[in-house]
């Protein structure tokens, strides 16, 4: 076969050559499937404008943008970050932006990483059909943004950034995390234009200058008719504001369900990071060396590659002053490079471990099924072998409050494989890294407060001062006082009280 | 698959999130700014360089979980560890390693950036105007903007309003009954039919109708000249508002350079006030020891020059200045004057007649007097009244409320000083 390209120099005839010759073996021996691709080329300012709103191309404008941008453009003209190579968005068609930048090369990379691997996984895994609508999303945006812009033409700045500015700090409670039914994003736009115009035409004056009822004498609300009324406990606490705020106006719950439609898009992202990353990690890996093994090419930029596939797969130990955590490039690399092993290769070992696929030699329908229908926790709980363990010497740490020192209690041993694998997958697991909240009670015959439930789980308590802040931001999208009791999920022990502050 | 070239879109997409920013951290921009105004040199003032803001306090609030609680971690080890061993907690971390460590702390959000140029001086002028700028006639060179003002029958194919044409097109169209496509294809159809049914008489029905079908459409244009519509912009004249500022500073021997240095840097940021602000202000610079002279901004700012004192002189020039180029008619005048309030005991009666002939024709007189600084803060120089502001203060005192005087010792108070003078409400900087 002949060369696709030669040197670092890149053109869109070699962009489009070399996109093809990647299909062909995506698809044809790997077996993906994929949206259609719409490749971008951007320059890196563009990439830092894309960056700082979340990865959007297009979303609406907030201050918070504008501070990322600040805060990444000095990092990044220090030189102290380095911006990512791609950005690919799930959306059909699927969009990737490449860097100018970049050399042929990288621009390979970034097809066979990007178009093929996050392509694949955003159109297959369970999380991201379930939860994501990718004909929809990019119409979404165009409609979130325009909407931004007409409230803040109706209503000023200070207000919208107002409804704004809470409803981000609620974004993390702003999931449903079970599934309730699929968003169809298309539907969205209509229905604001319709609650929008409902308003308009029921707006009466006159109720506006008759005063409002004498609050009723206290009563004795009980926890059970809010439980019924508003369908308590409520986790989601951006839908509880905008179906049941006594306060909010028409535009303000529309503003609360933008951030929250969103946030809600977002989730499987956070579930997936390793597996979606390893997928795209793996299929990059096996789409450069069939093309340098077809003789697509050549020795330089296949070294060049390796260069830059080894720097992205680099696992510090613990020991290192780099250490910062587990980079999902690596772990998720090495676990799908470890199941392609056991389909092909197995050993006794993989035998006993994984009974299921070891030796099928169907190792791309095994990963496929893998990428399909697992998320981060899961994945590691069911593929995560003891060669992995073994090659990054894996161990637990135990960390007690109480103690100076952390204690090593398990290694990569035969006694300790287990026990590692589980922990390892309960460190993925999303109901750790977010706190549980939920809405449980509302004073519905009193002063309309709303109480908040955090149950802890491990003795773990909220950062006090970002609570209490984030508390002010819910009572500015509750309207009324707005109280947090954390307690201990097992014991069922009161731990604390805060209410709203700063 | 599609390649789509993006580089050449417009650049700048996150500048109104970036100008939402700046709104947000306003006070600490004008704080940075003020601070930087004061370290620069006098030649800088205004000059290319970078601001950084330190900001704190755009932290977003967030639910999570603080540090420090019990968990475990499943790390990548170096191989050598074993069961039981221990391992001090890293300093400060609150326990947490690896991926919850980096979560917990960390509440503080600050961070530097840097302002550009442009936004530094938007900055920095903003809420600062001239005061009592008025309409003072609208000259021969006549300002005017565009404005929409509806639609025309008539304009110039760049201003083809689509829409509307279009709409007036489909008004006429349905009007008129101007038969559409689906009419058309309906009675081709019936021909057909009958062509094929090989009836005779429905073939000349057909035939008729399809032939008066045929014939509306060539009759009915599709866009007549009577639906064009043009977008209509007139010119609206905007008021003249032309102006001058008299800069008028002391050199004489008794200013010292710590004075001078005040003065010249009060007068930059005049200077770049107006430039910034005005288009269309006249800047008249004129320097004075015991002889006045109208000089170009470049001497003004940059010569040096020792005499003695006469404040009229610098009075008189303006004066001559004023009647040969600039009629109160036709210009807004104001006079920004920097001394250290010497003055010949002689010259008091020459000043006090000057200024009653001057104050009438401005709009605003802003007369600074800088101090030695250090005398100052020891008190050595303290209730002593220099000889010019006395001058000025009876003047002003007998009813003048365009007269505004401020002292200046400090570096640091340049930049108060000037916001005092040409704040926003011009009643406020009347002492």
């Amino acid at each position: 076969m002949t060369l696709l390209f030669e040197g670092a120099e890149w053109d869109f005839a070699k962009l489009d050559a070399t996109f093809r010759a990647c299909e062909e073996i995506a698809v044809g021996e790997l077996g993906l499937s994929v949206y259609p691709s719409q490749i971008e080329v951007i320059t890196s300012e563009q990439m830092l404008d894309a960056y700082c709103s979340v990865g959007m191309p297009l979303m609406y404008r907030h201050w918070s943008f504008g501070k990322r941008f600040a805060r990444d453009e000095l990092l990044y003209r220090a030189g102290m970050q380095n911006l990512a190579y791609e950005i690919v968005i799930n959306s059909n068609p699927c969009i990737a932006y490449l860097m100018e930048e970049n050399t042929m090369t990288m621009q390979a990379l970034v097809i066979a990483h990007a178009c093929f691997g996050h392509g694949h996984f955003f159109r297959n895994n369970h999380l991201f059909r379930q939860w994501t609508d990718a004909d929809g999303i990019l119409d979404y945006l165009a409609f979130a943004r325009r909407f931004v812009a007409e409230c803040e033409d109706r209503h000023g700045l200070a207000e919208v950034e107002r409804i704004l500015d809470a409803a981000h700090a609620l974004q993390g409670q702003g999931v449903h995390r079970y599934l309730r039914r699929k968003w169809r994003l298309s539907d969205e736009e209509q229905r604001a234009r319709e609650r929008q115009k409902y308003e308009d035409e029921s707006y009466n004056p006159l109720w506006s200058t008759v005063p409002g009822n004498a609050p009723p004498a206290s009563g004795n609300s009980t926890v059970n008719e809010a439980r019924a009324v508003l369908n308590l406990p409520e986790e989601n606490l951006l839908y509880l504001c905008e179906k049941h705020s006594p306060r909010l106006r028409g535009w303000e719950r529309e503003l609360v369900r933008i951030v929250r439609v969103l946030a809600q898009y977002f989730y499987p992202q956070m579930q997936t990071k390793l597996s979606n990353e390893g997928c795209a990690t793996a299929v990059h890996y096996a789409i450069m060396t069939r093309l340098h093994e077809s003789g697509q090419i050549g020795n330089g930029s296949y070294l060049e590659f390796l260069a830059s596939h080894t720097a992205v797969t680099r696992q510090p130990t613990l020991a290192d002053a780099n250490f910062s955590g587990w980079n999902p490039y690596a772990l998720g690399f090495a676990v799908m490079r470890d199941i392609e092993r056991i389909c092909t290769e197995p050993d006794e070992e993989d035998a006993r471990w994984f009974p299921a696929f070891a030796g099928n030699n169907d190792p791309w329908g095994t990963l496929r099924g893998a990428w399909a229908e697992y998320r981060d926790e899961s994945l590691l709980r069911q593929f995560l072998g003891p060669k992995v363990m073994r090659a990054y010497r894996m161990v637990n740490l135990m960390d007690r409050a109480a103690d100076p020192a952390l204690v090593v209690t398990e290694i990569h041993d035969d006694s300790g494989f287990r026990r590692i694998r589980s922990l390892l997958a309960d460190q993925y697991d999303p109901s750790r890294a977010t706190p549980l909240i939920e809405a449980t009670d509302v004073d519905l015959a009193g002063d309309r407060s709303l109480k908040l439930t955090y149950s802890s789980r491990h003795k773990q308590r909220l950062h006090d001062a970002s609570a209490k802040a984030t508390l002010a931001q819910l009572q500015v999208l509750w309207g009324h006082k707005v109280t947090l009791q954390e307690i201990d999920a097992e014991s069922g022990r009161v731990l604390g009280e805060m209410r709203a502050e700063g | 698959m599609m390649i789509v070239d993006r580089r050449p879109n417009p650049q700048g997409k996150s500048l109104p999130n970036r100008q939402r920013f700046l709104a947000r951290v306003k006070a600490q921009v004008r704080r940075a700014v003020a601070d930087s105004i004061d370290r620069r040199r006098v030649s800088d003032v205004g000059a290319d360089e970078e601001v950084k803001v330190r900001v704190a306090g755009t932290g977003e609030p967030s639910f999570r979980q603080a540090g420090g609680a019990d968990g475990d971690y499943v790390l990548p080890g170096t191989g050598t560890l074993n069961r039981g061993d221990r391992i001090p907690k890293p300093q400060g971390g609150g326990g947490g390693r690896g991926r919850e460590g980096a979560d917990s702390g960390g509440g503080e959000d600050a961070f530097e950036f840097t302002l550009t140029r442009e936004e530094f001086l938007d900055c920095f002028f903003e809420e600062l105007e001239l005061p009592r700028l008025t309409r003072t006639e609208i000259g021969e060179a006549i300002l005017s903007k565009p404005r929409r003002a509806g639609y025309s029958i008539s304009g110039q194919p760049t201003a083809l309003d689509v829409r509307r044409t279009m709409r007036n097109s489909l008004a006429r169209r349905v009007a008129l009954r101007r038969p559409d496509g689906d009419e058309l294809a309906a009675a081709q159809q019936e021909v057909e039919d009958a062509v094929a049914a090989g009836d005779d008489s429905r073939l000349a029905a057909a035939r008729t109708a399809l032939d008066l079908v045929l014939r509306r459409i060539a009759r009915i244009p599709f866009i007549d000249p009577l639906d064009v519509r043009y977008a209509r912009h007139e010119r609206v004249p905007l008021p003249a508002q032309d102006a001058v500022m008299f800069c008028l500073m002391d050199v004489s021997g008794s200013m010292t350079e710590h004075m001078k240095g005040l003065a010249k840097r009060f007068f930059m940021l005049l200077h770049l006030f107006l430039e910034r602000k005005y288009e269309r202000v006249h800047v008249v610079f004129i320097r004075h020891t015991e002889r006045a002279q109208e000089v170009d901004e470049d001497t003004f700012f940059r010569s040096r020059e020792t005499g003695g004192t006469v404040v009229s002189s610098a009075l008189t020039e303006m004066l001559r200045v004023q009647s040969e180029r600039f009629p109160p008619s036709a210009f807004n005048i104001y006079v920004a004057q920097a001394s250290d309030g010497d003055n010949l005991h002689a010259d008091i009666a020459a000043v006090t007649s000057l200024m009653a002939r001057i104050l009438p024709l401005v709009r605003y007189f802003a007369y600074v007097e800088t101090g030695q600084g250090e005398e100052e803060r020891f008190g050595i120089a303290r209730g002593l009244e220099s000889n010019l502001w006395g001058t000025y203060r009876a003047i002003s005192e007998g009813g003048a409320p365009q007269l505004a005087m401020r002292r200046l010792s400090e570096l640091r108070d340049v930049w108060g000083v000037f916001a005092d003078l040409f704040r926003k409400d011009p009643l406020g900087a009347t002492p």
